[in-house]
């Protein structure tokens, strides 16, 4: 097999043996993205326009139109609210975890006692909070308890409401202080959520020139400036990178996935399943267009 | 003078500054490790320290009976022991086939090949919820396209196997494995292309120069990707569930801890036992099914905080 490959391989030129061998690599990806995302792909889309008959005989499908779409819609109690409650969510969600992702890759980047621990730490809730932690922690009794006794210490002493009255006193618009002082509360929800981002960003800024910086200093910029002048347009790539990977990152806990799943696996309502999938689908597909495309306007590439 | 007063104000500015920044550091540092905290505290308190008031963080009896407890109701070692298995054989195959589709995206170009590289970022892009059924149902009645019943008689039932997890992650279409492709590609772009033609110069072909010349250079990209990736099949529910619905694996385990716990401390009948206890014994078997990944973490953190900055995630 091998010689007879050798052998075949003897009269390439340099650049059709790398087009044969390309197509080769990549051919254990493309017979997996054939069989277990294209074909899927298009018959989850089937499905959604039939309504599905499972018996013994196996399989009946029959071509409905779009009722399963209509039903998902305007009959199904739970489907538009948890789809507008999971976009939101998705909405108010990613720009805080962005802007506080960036923000903590600039203050780990700095040279301070206890870095090293401190990175490992921020790391950590890469590890911890996917999949079913995430789920059961939110259902512990104990830590619920506790935290209600904790209420009056630290951690939600400081809490909102202090810091509510302060902005609404100083002239802040009452819709900015909500979402700040609700940034505030879900503090752990959006820090464990924010460990890959850090990683993108502090990769970023460690690529950025030290050039750029010693010159800037020598012109009499500030670290303020230096960050708007240089950090921030060098990383703005990555923000774009890391708002579409917190979205995509926001199907694995989300309500909505768990709906589908329900109606496809406890009711057996297949159609009616793959018909809210898709609706899913577009609906993140719409707002990764819009974000993208208002991000990628503003984005600063170096070509 | 007046230059000894400004150094004096800048060197003000900076010590604040500092102060700001640990204070911050420490106080974010403590609200990412305060549910282990909590869970460790509460894993070694006796059952009559949960209603003394006087104990919080420190248990006045410390004791093993939680562990115990979890563990045998988990049926801990076997299932460590088969989460570990099915975590190492995906997360070895996956970061095998998607360092090859990686490479073959990044250098090895061909005709088509942009196309499927947009075929790979729609594999991202696509929430995995929406091919699910079909590819559950594809799975119960697996064919490959009718070659199956040719051979036995009738298809194969390969839920309840490892098989779904073996033959997604050769074909590199596990749990986020377009991430996987993408970090692969964007790192193998970053190594310079005089390398390469250097190999070739010198006799080597393609595959000589990936396994010997790429891969060695690729340390950090491959931390990065075994790491998620083990981490992530580790903590996976989504796929587990569907997948192996009888099996014993940590992330199912964990699951039906909540219910299997009731059943046990009550002989079945629902709302007898004393959920604050139900409560303690979970949050122990939580820290027991971490566990095994902090140790891992902790033993390559290291390597992997200093990696990632070389991994060329960043385009």
């Amino acid at each position: 097999m091998k010689s007879i490959l050798k052998l075949g391989m003897k009269q390439r030129t340099y650049a059709e043996q790398k087009s044969l061998w390309g197509f080769l690599f990549v051919l254990p990806w493309l017979l997996g993205f054939i069989f277990f995302f294209i074909i899927p792909f298009i018959s989850s889309f089937r499905y959604s326009l039939s309504a599905i008959e499972a018996s013994s005989e196996g399989m009946k499908i029959d071509f409905v139109g779009f009722s399963n779409y209509t039903e998902a819609l305007t009959v199904n109690t739970s489907f538009n609210r948890i789809l507008t409650e999971s976009i939101l969510n998705m909405v108010v969600n990613v720009p805080l975890i962005v802007i506080f992702s960036l923000f903590l890759a600039v203050l780990l980047n700095q040279k301070f006692f206890g870095r090293a621990i401190a990175r490992s730490i921020f790391f950590l809730p890469v590890i911890l909070a996917s999949g079913v932690i995430m789920t059961l922690e939110s259902s512990s009794l104990i830590q619920a308890v506790n935290d209600q006794n904790a209420g009056s210490g630290i951690l939600s002493g400081l809490g909102s409401y202090e810091l509510a009255s302060m902005m609404m006193n100083a002239g802040v618009s009452e819709t900015i202080t909500d979402y700040l002082t609700g940034a505030v509360d879900r503090i752990y929800q959006v820090v464990s959520q924010s460990g890959v981002q850090i990683l993108i960003f502090l990769a970023g800024i460690q690529s950025i020139s030290p050039q750029l910086y010693e010159a800037s200093k020598m012109e009499g910029a500030t670290g303020y400036e230096a960050f708007w002048k240089i950090t921030f347009p060098m990383v703005s790539p990555l923000i774009l990178v890391n708002m579409i990977y917190t979205i995509i990152d926001s199907f694995a806990r989300n309500d909505m996935t768990e709906l589908i799943r329900e109606t496809g696996f406890t009711t057996f309502n297949f159609g009616l399943s793959s018909a809210m999938a898709w609706l899913y689908f577009v609906a993140i597909m719409i707002i990764l267009l819009v974000s993208s495309y208002l991000v990628s306007k503003r984005v600063f590439y170096q070509e | 003078m007046i230059f000894a007063r400004l150094l004096s104000a800048e060197s003000w500015k900076r010590g604040l500054w500092s102060f700001v920044r640990l204070a911050l550091i420490v106080g974010l540092s403590f609200v990412i490790l305060y549910p282990i905290l909590q869970k460790i505290s509460t894993a070694i308190k006796d059952k009559s320290d949960l209603y003394s008031p006087i104990v919080v963080w420190i248990p006045a009896n410390y004791t093993l009976d939680n562990f115990k407890q979890a563990i045998s109701i988990m049926d801990y070692w076997h299932t460590l022991l088969n989460t570990f298995v099915l975590s190492s054989s995906t997360t070895i195959l996956t970061a095998a086939s998607c360092a090859l589709a990686g490479y073959g995206f990044a250098r090895l170009k061909f005709r088509g090949s942009g196309l499927l590289f947009g075929g790979v970022i729609l594999t991202i892009m696509v929430p995995p919820t929406t091919i699910l059924i079909p590819i559950y149902l594809n799975l119960k009645d697996f064919t490959l396209m009718g070659i199956i019943p040719l051979l036995t008689g009738k298809s194969l039932n390969l839920l309840n196997t490892y098989w779904p997890f073996i033959l997604t992650s050769i074909t590199a279409n596990s749990l986020k494995a377009g991430l996987y492709i993408f970090i692969f590609r964007q790192f193998f772009r970053g190594i310079p292309k005089e390398v390469e033609e250097a190999a070739y110069m010198d006799g080597a072909g393609v595959g000589q120069t990936f396994l010997r010349i790429m891969l060695p250079n690729a340390v950090p990209a491959i931390v990065t990707v075994t790491l998620f990736s083990f981490v992530w099949q580790w903590n996976d529910s989504f796929f587990t569930t569907t997948y192996l619905t009888s099996s014993k694996v940590m992330s199912t385990q964990l699951g039906s801890l909540p219910y299997n716990l009731s059943i046990f401390l009550s002989g079945g009948e629902n709302s007898k036992a004393d959920p604050f206890y139900m409560s303690m014994v979970q949050d122990t078997g939580i820290l027991l099914a971490i566990l095994p990944l902090i140790i891992l973490y902790l033993f390559v953190q290291r390597y992997f905080v200093e990696s990632i900055e070389r991994t060329g995630l960043v385009g």
